[in-house]
């Protein structure tokens, strides 16, 4: 396991510190965004423990990807304050950004690079060893198509693959982006022991579906958002 | 803010550049071998120098940029840049109308400060396409300032390539160093470089007004119209002073 | 590309209208068609990190935002090494009149001191142009004017190299002129690299 500093989210509290709260996994205070004169977020105040799921809904624009995205250090807050894994973004993201995973819309993957291709590199990127690829691979079912580049497989099979990208590293959080887009139902219960609530990690979920997420959650929280 | 001061600095520049023509036309000798048209030498070369010191200022203005995060830098960058590139056309033009009186060519390769002059023109000429096809605003800023940044530490070290590359073999009235003008030849000099500068300050100074006018009255209409922001009417390459919408509680 | 720079050779032959160059116009030659054999690798840069989401995968890994920078300004090198491995000998073949014999090994420093410059300035301005819109455009218009002295140092030096009677030494100061464009913009394209994958 590469991941530096793997103690900070589910550290034990110390004997002598028994009254503290354990650090949230993620805490945000106030937090803006806006693309130029548009404001994306508005005032998104949460806090999230360690090994809790929180499930974000709300309709196609309302702002959840890119509340996924500056919780994954790619977007710069414009207001308010971020902890993720008590590091403040987006100042200490370098910190943070090796143990985060984030499932995006995108599946962030080379087209015209094979699976097994394209997780070897974010293998060596992330420092993980090599054969958590193959093992990953086995496990969402693709190691007979892993070797095809990306742009031939269907898109459920290329949201597989971005799942094995997503916890290749094994990361504390996970940054889930409708986790189950594309997928169909065997498929789905392939990937639940790498980013269901069994996966042992803080998770943040985002749907436009309510009916069908909250059968998966076990927190959520209405917040404010204009689009 | 910028309206500050704006009036003393007006009637200074109008002032000092009512000096130079006056010296100009009526004080500085003419010149021993290339007559009367070598006056046009006052206005081209004080525009070059205040053109290309206005680039390395706007690259210097983007540096504040990219370290502080704060926009108005790169508003700042972008006046200045836009102002340079106004002179910039000045100095080819009136490179060109020198070039064609002294030595009968509109345009001569072997003149260093002219051809580096049309290849920093050229260069910064992509500015305002990069800012206007990056729809973004904040990262039109960035890329904008890394532009700056970039092609501001280039104009030195183009003057050195180009200088080095060419002869000269042409008669120049100012020697590399500057060091060998006639008393009053400099003098006139110096102060048509001073109205110059005095000049692309207060236009400078007029644009950043002018600029923050506008956003001061967005900002109020916005206030006005309630929560709905006014969107700026089309896209476009010019920043604006107006701060990133702030989260209204 | 290098097919790009062979159908140049040939353009520039019925163009200019000669069998065999020599000196400064072979030397303009060479450089014109390497400088825009390298704009075409410019463009395709990082079009598979804009494309396909290959900036966020990179961003989002614990690893410093310039080993981007490194790792394009090294493919976009070997790339102008490999099309000039092609290009090179062409030129003699069709173009240079001379044996290349005694030219090639001085040839070949100052090509790869100029490559460098070429790539470090291509990754940088592609990178710049990679977000906008007209980007096809965008990236030479800012590349082209840039590496100017990379094309006056690289031809001065490489000229007479090119003599019609047989090489003549490298003046050296074209050379620290390369050098010098090279180390600024290095360090240059370090400092404010980051700043173009920042959101």
């Amino acid at each position: 396991m590469a991941a530096p500093g793997t103690e900070a989210a589910g550290r034990p509290i110390a004997a002598g510190d028994a009254r503290r709260e354990p650090d949230p996994a993620v805490e945000l205070d106030g937090l803006g965004r806006a693309y130029g004169e548009r404001v994306v977020l508005r005032d998104v105040t949460l806090a999230l423990e360690p090994g809790r799921t929180l499930l974000v809904l709300g309709p196609n624009g309302a702002g959840k990807s890119t509340l996924l995205r500056i919780l994954a250090t790619l977007l710069r807050p414009h207001a308010g304050r971020a902890r993720v894994l008590a590091h403040e973004l987006p100042r200490e993201g370098w910190a943070v950004r090796g143990r985060i995973g984030l499932l995006a819309h995108e599946p962030l993957l080379y087209r015209d690079l094979s699976g097994r291709e394209n997780l070897r590199y974010q293998a060596r990127l992330f420092g993980a060893p090599e054969a958590r690829v193959g093992e990953l691979v086995e496990r969402v079912g693709m190691a007979r198509r892993a070797d095809e580049p990306v742009r031939t497989l269907s898109r459920g099979m290329v949201q597989r693959l971005a799942i094995c990208r997503t916890v290749l590293h094994r990361p504390e959080l996970l940054l889930l982006d409708e986790p189950l887009a594309n997928l169909d139902p065997a498929a789905a219960e392939l990937v639940e022991p790498l980013i269901g609530r069994t996966a042992g990690a803080t998770r943040l979920l985002t749907s436009h579906d309510p009916a069908g997420a909250l059968a998966r959650r076990s927190r959520s929280r209405p917040w404010r958002c204009s689009a | 803010m910028y309206g500050k001061g704006l009036r003393p600095l007006s009637l200074a520049s109008a002032a000092t550049l009512t000096a130079a023509f006056a010296l100009v036309f009526f004080y500085a000798p003419n010149d021993a071998d290339q007559g009367f048209v070598q006056k046009i030498f006052y206005v081209h070369v004080p525009m070059a120098i205040v053109a290309l010191g206005g680039f390395v200022a706007a690259g210097l203005m983007a540096i504040a940029h990219l370290r502080s995060g704060d926009r108005r830098w790169d508003v700042r960058s972008y006046v200045a840049i836009h102002l340079s590139l106004i002179l910039a056309i000045g100095v080819l033009v009136t490179g060109a109308i020198w070039a064609k009186a002294s030595w009968g060519h509109w345009w001569v390769w072997d003149e260093p400060t002219l051809v580096s002059f049309l290849i920093i023109f050229l260069l910064y000429a992509t500015y305002q396409p990069l800012r206007f096809s990056i729809e973004n605003p904040e990262r039109q800023a960035r890329y904008a300032s890394v532009f700056a940044i970039t092609a501001g530490a280039f104009v030195p070290l183009n003057f050195i390539a180009v200088r080095l590359a060419q002869a000269y073999t042409h008669p120049r009235v100012l020697s590399t160093t500057g060091g060998n003008l006639p008393g009053s030849m400099r003098l006139t000099f110096l102060v048509a470089l001073a109205g110059m500068a005095l000049l692309y300050v207060t236009l400078w100074k007029y644009e950043m007004a002018s600029k923050h006018a506008s956003a001061q009255l967005r900002a109020l209409r916005r206030k006005l119209a309630g929560e709905e922001p006014p969107l700026p009417a089309g896209r476009s390459a010019a920043p604006s002073l107006a701060a990133p919408a702030q989260p209204v509680p | 590309m290098a097919l790009f720079s062979l159908t140049t050779f040939v353009i520039f032959h019925f163009g200019l209208h000669r069998t065999s160059l020599s000196g400064d116009l072979a030397a303009g030659v060479l450089w014109v068609t390497l400088l825009f054999a390298a704009m075409l690798g410019v463009n395709r840069l990082f079009v598979a990190e804009h494309e396909q989401g290959g900036f966020d995968a990179f961003l989002l890994a614990p690893v410093d935002r310039s080993a981007l920078l490194v790792a394009k300004a090294a493919a976009l090198f070997a790339y102008l090494v490999i099309v000039e491995l092609v290009a090179v000998p062409a030129f003699f073949l069709l173009l240079a009149g001379p044996s290349p014999g005694q030219a090639l090994p001085d040839l070949l420093w100052i090509l790869l001191l100029a490559d460098l410059g070429v790539a470090v300035v291509g990754t940088l301005t592609s990178a710049l142009a990679i977000q906008t819109r007209a980007r096809d455009l965008i990236g030479p218009l800012t590349a082209l004017p840039l590496l100017i002295p990379v094309v006056i140092a690289g031809a001065r030096a490489t000229e007479p190299l090119l003599g019609a009677n047989g090489a003549g030494a490298v003046p050296l100061k074209w050379a620290a002129i390369l050098g010098l464009y090279d180390v600024v913009f290095a360090l240059l394209s370090y400092a404010v690299f980051d700043f173009l994958l920042e959101d």
